[in-house]
């Protein structure tokens, strides 16, 4: 009998992730277009969720920096997905969205090495704005325009790109987990000195992980722009988009992989029924929510759930 | 005087009169990081308020934009000691560490900026608002400023001045003092902390405010406003040294002269200049101009 609990338990999280899986690939078929819309916004807050979770969630570097890596991935699109007609496939231009926000990220990774604590926040924020700012003076001064307008993409497309992305991004955040790298992220995490002394190239680490959590967030980037349609340095580099994953990953809690999955998805639907239903009232209650998750849930939902499973089966296992 | 030394001077005033503001700004932020810990994010709203305020106050019930300088201040003072007394403290009990702290205590000030930007919406809806007060222009030995900047320029020091003095002098300004350079050892030696953090906090909250209402007189007034003279009073409270009071108030006159000269220049580069200094600083060096 232990036997069979044992493999019905192995089997139960592959069997529920195949499970939603097939859910969301036969989505287009049986969801309405609105449906499909609203996930693919819930995908692609996500996917940035769990690429910021990847770097930050582990070193506990808190990088305020997705903002400019997601609007590097909208400005590859808009130059090479122009409304006159596109320049490279879109899935190339997918790869190359991430490819040059993966460089980026290399670069500020070798610069700010020395920062810690908020200085690192506070470093990767000013360089948002700062791309902001430029990107501002450069369609003013250079190209005479305000924005610039995307090639329309089928829904479906941009749907199945984005879950593609999505998927490509948790199993990347799985099988670095499990590793030897993603053991060394969690110690640097835990004692970067200790860390060091242990032979683990800290420097190495942090920067690749920064530029492998950047790609995700930039190839997001490239397809979201699709949908937008028309974008300006101000929707592209919008300082929200720093904030959100952050917020997302301790709303949903950062012990566990799935945690920043589950704190992106309850909140991206929040924030979009929000913003239908209450137009008005949208930011009044979204901060409330943000302030009282940061008060209420320092463990996040599946901290609260952990808890109450706990209460629930009267304390038989040991806090873990 | 040749026509470049009177261009300088105009810069150089412009500079001045513009960092009055910035210094009003910065020393409120630098009240609640260096002190209380909290890197204020909705710091830019408190300003928005007092500004808005102001815009009220003045166009419908017809009360002095100066005077209004004494029912913003204490009323934003409220609000912030208030904020600190409650939500922070809280947050800061529950922390394990600083470090933890001041995460989520920044996270917690960015869901503030929605709820005071949403409050602000409902109110004053969305669009751009604008009044005209002292809006005439003063001969200064040749080159002309409206009177208002001047008149802000003044105010801002003047509250700077009679702050620092406060702080100096006072014992609750030692309190402070104390709680800035190690809180631990401070409310050992019977300095009640959380009211000296929360009085920290009201300050910082009732500067923002003093320069929204200052402010209010010479820019057009948005919603949206806050966020941009936020990120101005961190780049200076981090150009100034963090924590420092003096470091903050001369920043931001040297923010502003700098923002001027850019100006000159290029106006569309003025933002930019601000963020690559500020990026350069804290990688060349973090501790500030000032810093020790």
């Amino acid at each position: 009998m232990n036997i069979t609990a044992f493999t019905f338990k192995k089997s139960l999280v592959p069997g529920l992730l195949l499970v939603i899986l097939v859910a969301l690939v036969t989505l287009p078929i049986y969801g309405s277009l609105y449906n499909v819309i609203l996930v693919t916004s819930i995908l692609m807050y996500t996917i940035l969720t769990v690429s910021w979770a990847l770097f930050s969630g582990s070193t506990g570097y808190m990088s305020l920096a997705t903002a400019a890596f997601f609007g590097v991935g909208i400005y590859a699109s808009a130059i090479f997905l122009p409304n006159t007609g596109a320049i490279l496939p879109l899935l190339v231009v997918v790869v190359i969205g991430g490819l040059v926000s993966s460089l980026l990220a290399l670069g500020i990774g070798a610069l700010t090495l020395r920062l810690r604590g908020i200085y690192f926040a506070i470093f990767t924020f000013g360089f948002v704005v700062l791309i902001l700012e430029l990107g501002n003076w450069w369609e003013h001064a250079v190209t005479h325009t305000r924005g610039r307008f995307v090639m329309l993409v089928d829904n479906d497309v941009i749907f199945y790109i984005m879950l593609a992305i999505f998927v490509l991004s948790m199993l990347t955040t799985y099988l670095i987990r499990r590793s030897k790298f993603g053991l060394a992220m969690r110690t640097i995490g835990e004692n970067e000195e200790a860390a060091a002394h242990t032979g683990i190239n800290v420097t190495m680490v942090k920067v690749t992980t920064f530029a492998i959590s950047a790609f995700f967030m930039g190839a997001a980037g490239v397809i979201w722009a699709t949908k937008l349609t028309y974008i300006d340095p101000y929707v592209a580099f919008n300082p929200f988009f720093s904030f959100m994953p952050v917020l997302m990953a301790i709303f949903g809690g950062m012990g566990q992989i799935y945690g920043p999955v589950i704190g992106a998805a309850l909140f991206a639907y929040l924030q979009e029924t929000l913003q239908t239903e209450f137009p008005y009232y949208y930011m009044l209650i979204f901060g409330f929510v943000l302030i009282a998750a940061i008060l209420y849930l320092p463990n996040g939902v599946i901290g609260l759930i952990q808890k109450l499973w706990r209460r629930f089966t009267g304390g038989k296992r040991a806090n873990t | 005087m040749p026509e470049s030394i009177v261009t300088i001077l105009d810069v150089a005033i412009g500079g001045l009169l513009l960092g009055g503001i910035y210094a009003l700004i910065a020393m409120g932020l630098s009240l609640q990081y260096g002190v209380a810990r909290v890197l204020n994010i909705s710091h830019g709203e408190f300003i928005m308020l007092g500004a808005f305020s102001t815009f009220t106050l003045y166009t419908v019930v017809g009360i002095n934009p100066l005077l209004c300088l004494a029912i913003v201040g204490p009323i934003t003072f409220i609000i912030g000691y208030l904020l600190q007394r409650t939500l922070f403290t809280s947050l800061r009990n529950s922390s394990p560490n600083q470090g933890a702290y001041e995460g989520s205590s920044m996270l917690a000030t960015f869901g503030l900026m929605f709820v005071i930007q949403g409050i602000a919406l409902q109110i004053w809806g969305a669009d751009y608002r604008a009044y005209s007060y002292l809006n005439f222009g003063v001969d200064l030995g040749g080159a002309i400023f409206s009177a208002n900047k001047l008149v802000i320029l003044g105010f801002a020091i003047g509250i700077g001045v009679a702050f620092y003095v406060f702080l100096a002098r006072t014992r609750i300004g030692k309190g402070i003092r104390s709680a800035a350079q190690d809180p631990t050892t401070a409310s050992l030696m019977g300095v009640n902390i959380n009211n000296v953090l929360a009085l920290c906090f009201g300050f910082g909250a009732a500067m923002a405010g003093l320069a929204g209402v200052l402010y209010s007189m010479r820019i057009p007034l948005n919603p949206a406003m806050g966020l941009q003279y936020t990120m101005i009073a961190v780049i200076i409270i981090v150009l100034g040294g963090l924590g420092s009071i003096p470091g903050a108030f001369l920043g931001g006159f040297i923010l502003g002269i700098i923002g001027e000269i850019v100006t000159y220049f290029d106006p569309s580069l003025s933002l930019a200049a601000y963020y690559f200094i500020f990026m350069l600083l804290i990688l060349v060096r973090p501790k500030g101009i000032f810093g020790k």
